[in-house]
């Protein structure tokens, strides 16, 4: 751990941007209404609130990308208007956003620089000035980057580093931070606080979107928190506290309350034995009884989803075996899986779950098609039926069977979801971050359902990284990290702590854990 | 939003749902050019006359209803003319060397059926762009015609095998057009009826979603390649049929009409949605205006800038409108 | 990836040296140093128009249109040529109404968000319409063509025929302008990325748009050179072409859906194509191959690149990175 530098009198500066009563609707959505934020140099001012209340909104809007309805954007007291994501840049502020909006065939040097390179005579691009700057840069954030090097050969933390370094590239007053830290690992995680201290002491006003507490309270001068499209408070971070935050993102005070259960665990029904890929993941074993939520929970890009997406029949195992209740099941494809009884809801809800374009019915019914209609020929009738037989069971809300899914709400969306794998009466469930990014409503519905379903003897298999929810619903948790299983809990020997020390590396694995 | 136990299946009634779509507008359009057309000639209500001028869609449509369903998956076939060309340039060679009337409608069919077939081994099989492949194949199959033939034309067809592009069935009904409507019917009941049309809707708004919902997402795109291959070959035994003879440029452009009168069918050319009665209705109206042209003496050049206006106005129209509408209230 | 992208072009260089080598064993007056200029110049038209086309397949559209507009210039710069306008201006005003055309269709794909295969597709039959709108159907022919206007792109400067040199200037100007400009930069941003493109404060419309106005450009003055070099001007002219420059592009390893390629590949495709062209008729192969063989041509460099570009999964385990 590092230990901070003491903290400069943050009440005399100037906010070097300021916005007043930003307002932004959509078509049918009121995304952000009378907005007002102020940002302060040397300082990090922390933005929270739950998915959809309206953060990624004002990213779009600080950054040019969205112009407000109504409202004021004020750059050291100088009103201005984004009007295009370069007048944005040219003011001074930035954004590091949460996936990395890189160019895989342009070099790294030409990545940081892209709209504001080095240009030598005749306005041409000065390739060396360009590479050299990069250099410069890079070694500023401490990056070990070939400037030359084309970004497709890098991985995801290189690229991270690469999209901060494009910040740092235009001279900028105000950048913004959109979940950085996301997809980092535990080191990069720590090399981005030094960074984050580092633009701090440069004066630079930051604005850091996270969803992580921690690292909230570690790094930040200041909180504005966003609930349904507003700002419902801000203040000091020395004066706030953890519930206080969270009280204003959902508006009611939460302690998340998963189902109670008491598991009744069956016969095996999913047997998984020395499963390998050439390079996602490496003997992956497991047995999974009817009755029994088995969670897998690690960092992300650990290997779960890809452990996952190979039993549903996706990718080709290279080696090991896996078995359905006691008979010996091949899966080449995920119409097998599904005829195996293993079906599989996906993180990526909007390309993997749901076919948006297609009414709420038509999308419950695709994978029993076959038993909804007659030789091939639709039968509508039935196929209503059963989309309303199962999407009520999950309490799904809206206007009609015939609606757009596009339509939904995220966390009806996942309802839709589920309702289609659960009318193919599958035996095997496997539910891949199934409350990401939704409502806290549908979240409890859907931890609900899943109790439910486990009781009712499917056996579940919930991949996900969030610990509450984690330690919430399953009765037996596997830890994975880079690609390999590393730790097993019962229900009785889950901490949060040994979660994520096994997840990160740090514990030396389930054997000294049990030791 | 109404309570979850009260969600109703349908909220729109099916006539307001009918009135406002897109086929809708299209046969308003059709009877519009058809009361201009018969204003315009006196020849135009002749049965005779209007007979003559369903050939003028029945080969292109025939083409374009596995088109359709094609384009609806989020594919394209753009060698399907070449593929006439192929088909007609082998039944000729077969002709000439004295073959019975069934085997050049055999050889006819299954050449289109491995023109398909081709197209889609690369397309499903290697993962190839269908577009770059089929500008491939549509350079490779009229380019097999061009080296059969050269600068030749096959004529020796038996007598008999006229039957196909100008016999009639009943009256003035000519075998293609009894054709067409038969395979509009099968092509529709196909695409809107069948869970493999359900499947393709699928595959065209989501292919991932649909692989992830267990949609066997490279065997029906395969079938509708080879759908569209088989349809190309009837195709090319109607027109070599009704012409009589073949040359290598047979159907030059075709592609692009089919292409046409699908988009203007209200198909999504990015895919996901469109209908088969849409492409029946599309046919309908360039078939009349093609015949009302053509009585008005207007060259065929002429018709095809009218073709390309037709093409980009049904896609840009609806979205000029949308982008005018919001401001003018 | 740089370096397998340069090794891409060698190879692809290689190819068409070794293919050059193998027809000189048993055709030596293939190599013969008039001939390879013939075929180079015969290949210029195809340079030209694939060096438009890969800035607008780069920025992940497509023009098919490029042959008829070429056809439309070609026409107006022979019927302005009829009456007795002065060369440069000929040129100027192929080389801008071409640019108007490909203008026309970057702004429906920029504008009103239609996809650029339907956009030019439907081009591709106006502009042929249009051109026997404006001649009535006439040909026009060698006797009605001045003499400075047929003379002009075969005149021979320092060995070579002026069309051949502008080939080559236009190829130059086209590697400064792809490697050197934020305008050729931001291709490989729009066609690689477009929402991330918006971001860093790229107009992907206008890039897009500027792309099809520079190919359009292009086709307008390789029109005139057309036109003047085989003394002939009628609707029908470079019919089908487009598909030999989407071929072209291609085998130069220009990617279909946007975002790779380079200016080396472009050409060494056309010449690719050039080559065999003009190699046909001297190793006793009927021309009416040409067609199949660009066609398997098309269909052998996609399934090729394809190849190239596929990746085997996410690399998660420690011991495969270590591997790979």
């Amino acid at each position: 751990m590092t230990v901070l530098p003491p903290r400069a009198d943050l009440q005399t500066t100037d906010p070097v941007l300021t916005l007043t009563g930003i307002s932004k609707s959509f078509p049918g959505v009121r995304a952000l209404h009378d907005v007002a934020l102020e940002l302060y140099p040397g300082q990090v001012t922390a933005l929270v609130g739950e998915n959809g209340a309206g953060k990624s909104t004002i990213v779009k809007i600080l950054t040019g990308i969205y112009q407000p309805d109504t409202g004021a954007i004020a750059v050291a007291g100088q009103q201005t208007h984004f009007s295009t994501a370069a007048a944005a840049e040219a003011a001074g502020v930035t954004a590091i956003h949460q996936e990395t909006v890189l160019f895989d065939e342009l070099t790294v040097a030409e990545n940081i620089f892209l709209g504001h390179a080095p240009r030598g005579r005749m306005g041409l691009i000065d390739w060396r000035a360009m590479n050299e700057a990069a250099r410069a840069l890079l070694a500023r954030i401490g990056a070990d980057l070939d400037p030359s090097a084309r970004l497709r050969d890098l991985g995801i933390a290189s690229k991270h580093l690469v999209s901060i370094a494009r910040a740092l590239s235009i001279d900028a007053r105000v950048v913004i931070m959109d979940e950085p830290t996301a997809a980092l690992s535990h080191k990069e995680i720590h090399e981005l606080y030094a960074l984050v201290e580092r633009l701090k002491a440069e004066g630079k006003a930051i604005l850091f979107i996270s969803h992580k507490f921690d690292e909230i309270f570690r790094i930040a001068d200041r909180w504005a928190v966003f609930r349904d499209g507003e700002l419902v408070g801000h203040g000091m971070m020395r004066d706030v506290h953890e519930a206080q935050l969270v009280r204003l993102m959902v508006g009611r005070s939460v302690d998340q309350i998963f189902p109670k259960r008491q598991p009744k665990l069956g016969p095996p029904a999913l047997t998984v034995a020395g499963y390998c890929h050439p390079t996602e993941f490496d003997d992956i074993r497991f047995t999974l009884h009817e009755g029994e939520i088995l969670g897998f929970y690690g960092l992300i890009g650990a290997g779960r989803s890809e452990v996952m997406q190979s039993l549903f029949g996706l990718t080709k195992p290279s080696k090991g075996a896996c078995r359905i209740g006691d008979r010996i099941a091949v899966i080449r494809s995920t119409a097998e899986a599904i005829a195996n009884g293993i079906v599989y809801v996906p993180e990526d809800r909007g390309t993997q779950g749901a076919i948006k374009g297609l009414p709420i019915f038509q999308n419950v019914t695709l994978p029993s098609l076959a038993r909804t209609s007659r030789k091939g020929f639709l039968r509508l009738a039935e196929e209503f039926r059963l989309a309303r037989e199962f999407t009520s069971r999950l309490d799904l809300r809206a206007a009609s069977l015939d609606q757009d899914v596009a339509l939904l709400s995220g966390g009806n969306q996942q309802k839709v979801v589920i309702a289609k794998w659960l009318a193919t009466k599958p035996r095997v469930i496997i539910l891949d971050e199934p409350t990401k990014g939704i409502d806290i409503g549908s979240k409890a519905a859907v931890h609900e359902f899943m109790a439910e379903l486990a009781g009712q003897g499917l056996a579940v298999i919930m991949v996900s990284s969030e610990i509450p929810e984690i330690m919430g619903m399953s009765d037996r948790v596997i830890v994975m990290r880079e690609g390999r299983m590393v730790a097993e809990y019962a229900r009785d020997e889950m901490t949060p702590e040994r979660l994520v020390r096994a997840a990160a590396g740090l514990g030396d694995g389930m054997e000294e854990d049990r030791a | 939003m109404s309570d979850a136990r009260h969600i109703p299946d349908r909220l729109d009634r099916p006539l307001r749902r009918l009135l406002r779509s897109w086929e809708f507008l299209l046969a308003l359009v059709a009877v519009a050019i058809f009361i201009a057309n018969s204003l315009a000639s006196p020849y135009f209500l002749n049965p005779w006359n209007l007979s003559d001028a369903t050939y003028n869609f029945t080969e292109l449509g025939l083409i374009a209803f596995p088109m359709a369903m094609l384009i609806v998956a989020g594919e394209i076939d753009l060698s399907v003319a070449s593929t006439i060309a192929l088909a007609s340039t082998l039944m000729g060679a077969a002709a000439t060397a004295g073959a019975p009337i069934a085997v050049l409608v055999l050889i006819g069919l299954v050449v289109g059926l491995f023109c398909g077939a081709f197209n889609a081994v690369l397309v499903t099989r290697l993962g190839l762009p269908s577009i770059v492949v089929t500008i491939g194949t549509m350079s490779l199959y009229r380019g097999l015609s061009y080296i059969i033939l050269g600068n030749q034309a096959y004529t020796a067809y038996p007598t008999g095998f006229a039957y196909f592009g100008q016999g009639y069935v009943f009256w003035v009904f000519s075998f293609e057009l009894v054709l067409f409507v038969l395979m509009a019917v099968v092509f529709g009941a196909l695409q809107h009826r069948t869970s493999f049309g359900r499947m393709v809707y699928a595959i065209g708004n989501n292919p991932t979603g649909a692989l992830f919902s267990g949609i066997r997402v490279a065997r029906v795109k395969a079938i509708l390649f080879l759908l569209t291959g088989l349809m190309s070959g009837i195709a090319a035994v109607c027109l070599t049929s009704r012409l009589g003879s073949t040359r290598p440029s047979i159907a030059l452009g075709w592609e692009l009409q089919v292409v046409t009168m699908v988009v203007l069918g209200g198909v999504d050319i990015l895919g996901g949605s469109g209908t088969i009665p849409g492409v029946v209705l599309a046919a309908l109206v360039m078939g009349l205006v093609t015949f009302g042209f053509g009585l008005l003496n207007v060259p065929g050049i002429v018709m095809s800038i009218f073709i390309g206006l037709l093409l980009i106005g049904v896609i840009a129209l609806p979205r000029l409108w949308s982008r005018l509408k919001p401001r003018g209230t | 990836m740089s370096r397998a992208l340069k090794s891409r072009e060698a190879l692809l260089g290689g190819a068409i040296l070794s293919m050059v080598a193998l027809i000189a064993i048993r055709f030596p007056q293939f190599v013969a140093p008039s001939n390879l200029v013939g075929t180079f110049n015969d290949t210029s038209p195809l340079i030209l128009l694939a060096l438009g086309e890969m800035a607008v397949i780069l920025a992940k559209c497509i023009d098919l249109s490029v042959a008829a507009n070429l056809a439309l210039c070609g026409m107006v710069a022979a019927m302005m040529n009829t009456m007795g306008i002065p060369l440069p201006l000929i040129i100027l005003a192929a080389t801008a109404l071409g640019a108007v055309v490909g203008m026309v269709n970057g702004l429906l794909v920029w504008k009103l968000d239609i996809p650029p295969i339907v956009v030019t597709l439907g081009t591709m039959t106006i502009t042929r319409g249009a051109i026997f709108l404006i001649s009535g159907g006439k040909w026009i022919n060698d006797q009605q063509l001045s003499e400075s206007f047929k003379d002009f792109p075969r005149s021979v400067v320092l060995g070579l025929p002026v069309m051949a040199w502008v080939a080559i200037v236009v190829a130059l100007a086209f590697a400064v302008l792809i490697g050197r400009t934020p305008f050729g930069r931001s291709l490989f941003a729009v066609g690689g990325n477009p929402n991330a493109a918006i971001y860093t404060g790229i107009n992907v419309g206008r890039t897009q748009a500027l792309a099809f106005t520079l190919a359009g450009a292009l086709a307008g003055l390789t029109g005139y050179l057309w036109i003047a070099r085989y003394a002939v001007a009628y609707v029908d002219i470079a019919n089908g072409f487009e598909l030999d420059v989407v071929a072209a592009c291609v085998i130069g390893g220009i990617s279909i859906a946007g975002g790779a390629g380079s200016v080396a590949g472009a050409v060494l495709g056309a010449l690719f194509l050039g080559v065999i062209k003009n190699a046909l008729p001297v190793v006793g192969i009927s021309p009416f191959w040409q067609m199949a063989i660009s066609g398997s041509a098309i269909l052998a460099a996609v399934a090729i690149n394809a190849r190239e570009r596929r990746r085997a999964g996410r690399v998660i385990l420690k011991t495969a990175e270590s591997r790979a």
